[in-house]
């Protein structure tokens, strides 16, 4: 089987088990009833204060800002770094290029180093903190390796070994189209693409599940609102017709 | 036990403590008899299929708990809740910080419910449930009081208070429950309230209440029992009616009700606000004991329902009532509709006391001599359930601001603690959850350290001799754990004992 064939079918497996596993999940968190009403007070008592509050949660980390200033910095670095170098990599799946897209370029480079800064300095304090160390297990490790690993061989891409990125786009968005094309020979691009896939397939199944998690998280989503309508889960309300 | 427990020394700066592995291993509270695990439907005692049916127990609440289900896959070990348990930074003990207390239960979720765990359990940190794991649980599942402190600064909220409930759930399904909650709960049915105060015992209590203030003030405050008819049925910890400080608050209350001209009553079948059912996490109890105050309200015909100092019961009564009882408002179920065309629509239902107490005194209906307080240097310590579970008035916070109000409104000397251990970052007082039993002492002493700081440094710079709280149990814990800090034990008390302190009677007009 030629590279490119390999790496086709690994992209298709490692989509489909990315949004297959999320959906599952995802479906499995919607399905569960929250039975009590537990949101953690003060919390905004209407609907549109909970979408702020989950908004200033997800966008700049507000309860872990409270909870620990340089983890906040570290964590937020990294995932504004990630966010960022994510949008840059949609260079390689559109055709012609959008606009906005072409403009963050440059920072999406400059965002590639700061992830790192970030996953080092994440790793370091999981390393040199003793508490953290101590809550932490094999897969916390592996977690940061890989994403360091991700990040450094992508930086080596753009910045050490330049690899024929004409193909490498070539290859993309033929992946898109079902149209598969050949993928340039090269060591470290392999390296980058193979744990890239490797990261969608664990996603489901790891600790990443935060992302979605966050959405379904009672003491969060909750408005502030029990004395006002009644809450009933149907498992609980089946209790009442006993 | 007691004998040789011992504060740990205050820091004057605090910092994390560094780990002390199994500091805290050998304490666990007293475990259940079968009798009382029998008398609320649990099974006596840990039989041979114990793991099946602990398991069994898990998926159940798995999939009836989203909170449950969410928070045992999101975190991510950022390890941001480490330092923020009293119970960690009072003992040292590793299992104490909240992340790790949840990882006793993730790491059996991820064996028996995860992929990752199942196909590579030692990569991921999981577990097999064995019985070594099952008293790991008990010991410490019982030493979290489920404060909630630690889901302020998750990112993904993850309450460490929610995986506990869950915990004792499992536990009390396998025949291996709490003594001191599970007693309690069998009392509450049996006899109406936790401490097993019967009917014509609580209406002598009255009767002598109201000769005491009689003697006190010259005025006849009433404090009615089972008064059909009347338009406040107040509910209220049991404590009240006879433990120091609590009763100094139920007089403030019966004179906030008198001078304001309200007629009230408490009942002797709802002669209890707490409920325990709460801290074992079993959905059944915690509704069957809230039923009582509606079958009371229905009973007495009232047509509002108020509820006294006591933290894990105004949350009770705030957050779950309406779910549990059908008091509230927004019905549209018969169950519900019933008790919700009784209850005075103008009114919030249920009505903590200090929202009651703060309307007054805006509409000018009490009257203070606030001089009457001035022997007291006032400082208010939030109470976990009430600051992070619930809420006062009509704005996110009024929590924090009403009770505050009501102090100003009736005392000149007022300073706050630390802002790092006030409102939702508050401390636990030590004693919240269930633990407040005798053999627990030494966790109750060490866990109330922070607030024992924060309490020093008021003492030191402003001369605080009083500190007041809205929680029976914060009371009754800091009556007992502040002389092993060196404090008196009367630097504590309600905030109704200070409006009953300085309440003028004579000015219901
Ligand atoms: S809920 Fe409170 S007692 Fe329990 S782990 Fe969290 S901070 Fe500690
Ligand atoms: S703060 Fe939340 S995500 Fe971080 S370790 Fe604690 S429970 Fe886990």
């Amino acid at each position: 089987m030629s590279a490119a064939a390999f790496f086709a079918i690994l992209f298709n497996v490692a989509a489909l088990t990315l949004v297959v596993g999320l959906g599952v999940r995802i479906a499995d968190y919607a399905r569960t009833p929250a039975p009590l009403k537990i949101p953690t007070t003060p919390a905004p008592a209407t609907p549109a204060g909970v979408a702020w509050r989950m908004f200033r949660e997800v966008a700049f980390f507000e309860s872990l800002f409270k909870g620990n200033l340089w983890l906040w910095g570290l964590g937020w670095l990294f995932h504004v770094s990630l966010a960022l170098v994510l949008l840059r990599h949609l260079r390689y799946f559109t055709e012609p290029v959008w606009g906005w897209v072409a403009l963050i370029q440059p920072f999406g480079i400059y965002a590639g180093l700061a992830m790192l800064a970030g996953l080092g300095g994440l790793w370091l304090r999981r390393l040199a903190v003793e508490r953290i160390r101590y809550i932490s297990t094999p897969s916390d490790h592996l977690m940061l390796i890989l994403l360091i690993l991700i990040a450094g061989s992508g930086l080596l891409l753009k910045f050490v070994a330049h690899t024929d990125i004409v193909g490498v786009k070539i290859f993309c968005l033929g992946l898109l189209h079902f149209d598969w094309q050949p993928l340039p020979a090269d060591g470290l691009l392999y390296l980058h693409l193979g744990l890239v896939a490797a990261l969608a397939i664990i996603f489901p199944f790891s600790k990443l599940l935060h992302a979605p998690g966050v959405f379904f998280s009672p003491s969060r989503n909750q408005a502030d609102n029990p004395r006002e309508a009644r809450h009933l889960a149907p498992w609980a309300a089946r209790l009442e017709r006993e | 036990m007691a004998a040789n427990t011992e504060a740990p020394a205050l820091r004057p700066f605090p910092t994390i403590p560094a780990l002390t592995p199994g500091a805290m291993a050998e304490l666990k509270p007293h475990v259940a008899a079968d009798k009382i695990q029998e008398a609320i439907g649990f099974p006596g005692k840990i039989g041979d299929d114990w793991q099946a049916r602990a398991l069994g127990r898990m998926g159940e609440l798995l999939n009836s708990y989203r909170s449950l289900k969410v928070y045992m896959d999101a975190c991510v070990h950022c390890g941001a809740c480490t330092d923020k348990c009293h119970y960690f930074i009072g003992t040292g003990d590793p299992k104490n910080m909240p992340v790790a207390r949840q990882e006793l239960m993730r790491s059996v979720y991820r064996r028996y419910f995860s992929v990752a765990g199942r196909l590579v359990p030692q990569l991921v940190g999981a577990r097999d449930l064995t019985r070594e794991v099952l008293d790991e649980w008990y010991t410490y599942f019982n030493q979290c009081s489920e404060c909630r402190r630690c889901s302020v600064f998750c990112p993904y909220g993850i309450d460490t208070a929610e995986v506990t409930m869950a915990a004792r759930e499992i536990l009390d399904a396998v025949g291996y429950g709490q003594k001191y909650s599970n007693e309690i709960i069998g009392k509450v049915h049996r006899i109406g309230n936790n401490l097993g105060l019967p009917g014509p015992a609580l209406e002598d209590t009255l009767t002598g209440l109201e000769e005491d203030v009689k003697e006190d003030t010259g005025v006849d405050v009433r404090f009615p029992l089972d008064a059909e008819g009347a338009e406040v049925l107040l509910v209220t910890p049991s404590a009240d009616f006879f433990a120091e400080p609590h009763v100094d608050s139920l007089i403030g209350y019966a004179k906030v009700f008198h001078a304001a001209g309200i007629s009230w009553t408490l009942s002797s079948k709802a002669s209890e606000a707490g409920n325990f059912g709460m801290f074992i996490g079993n959905y059944e109890q915690l509704r069957k004991i809230a039923l009582r105050v509606r079958e009371a309200a229905l009973e007495l015909g009232v047509k509002r329902i108020v509820v006294g100092e006591c933290g894990h019961a105004w949350r009770v009564a705030y957050s779950f009532w309406n779910t549990l009882t059908g008091i509230g408002a927004g019905a549209d179920d018969p169950f519900a509709v019933q008790l919700q065309r009784q209850l005075d629509p103008r009114y919030k239902q249920p009505a903590h006391i200090c929202e009651v107490t703060w309307d007054l005194i805006r509409q000018g209906a009490l009257r203070f001599d606030k001089e009457a307080n001035d022997h007291r240097v006032i400082t208010f310590h939030d109470s976990c359930n009430v600051a992070r579970a619930s809420r006062m008035g009509d704005t996110p916070g009024g929590q924090f601001e009403i009770p505050r109000q009501i102090i100003r409104a009736v005392a000149n000397r007022f300073v706050e603690m630390d802002p790092g251990t006030t409102r939702e970052k508050t401390f636990c007082c030590g004693g919240g959850g269930g633990l407040l039993t005798d053999e627990l002492i030494d966790l109750r002493v060490k866990g109330a350290l922070p607030r024992m700081e924060a309490l020093q440094r008021v003492v030191d710079k402003h001369g605080v001799n009083f500190m007041a709280t809205i929680c029976a149990i914060c009371k009754a814990q800091f009556t007992k754990v502040l002389p092993y800090y060196g404090f008196k034990m009367g630097l504590v008390g309600g905030v109704h004992q200070l409006v009953s302190t300085a309440i003028r009677l004579d000015a219901s007009s």
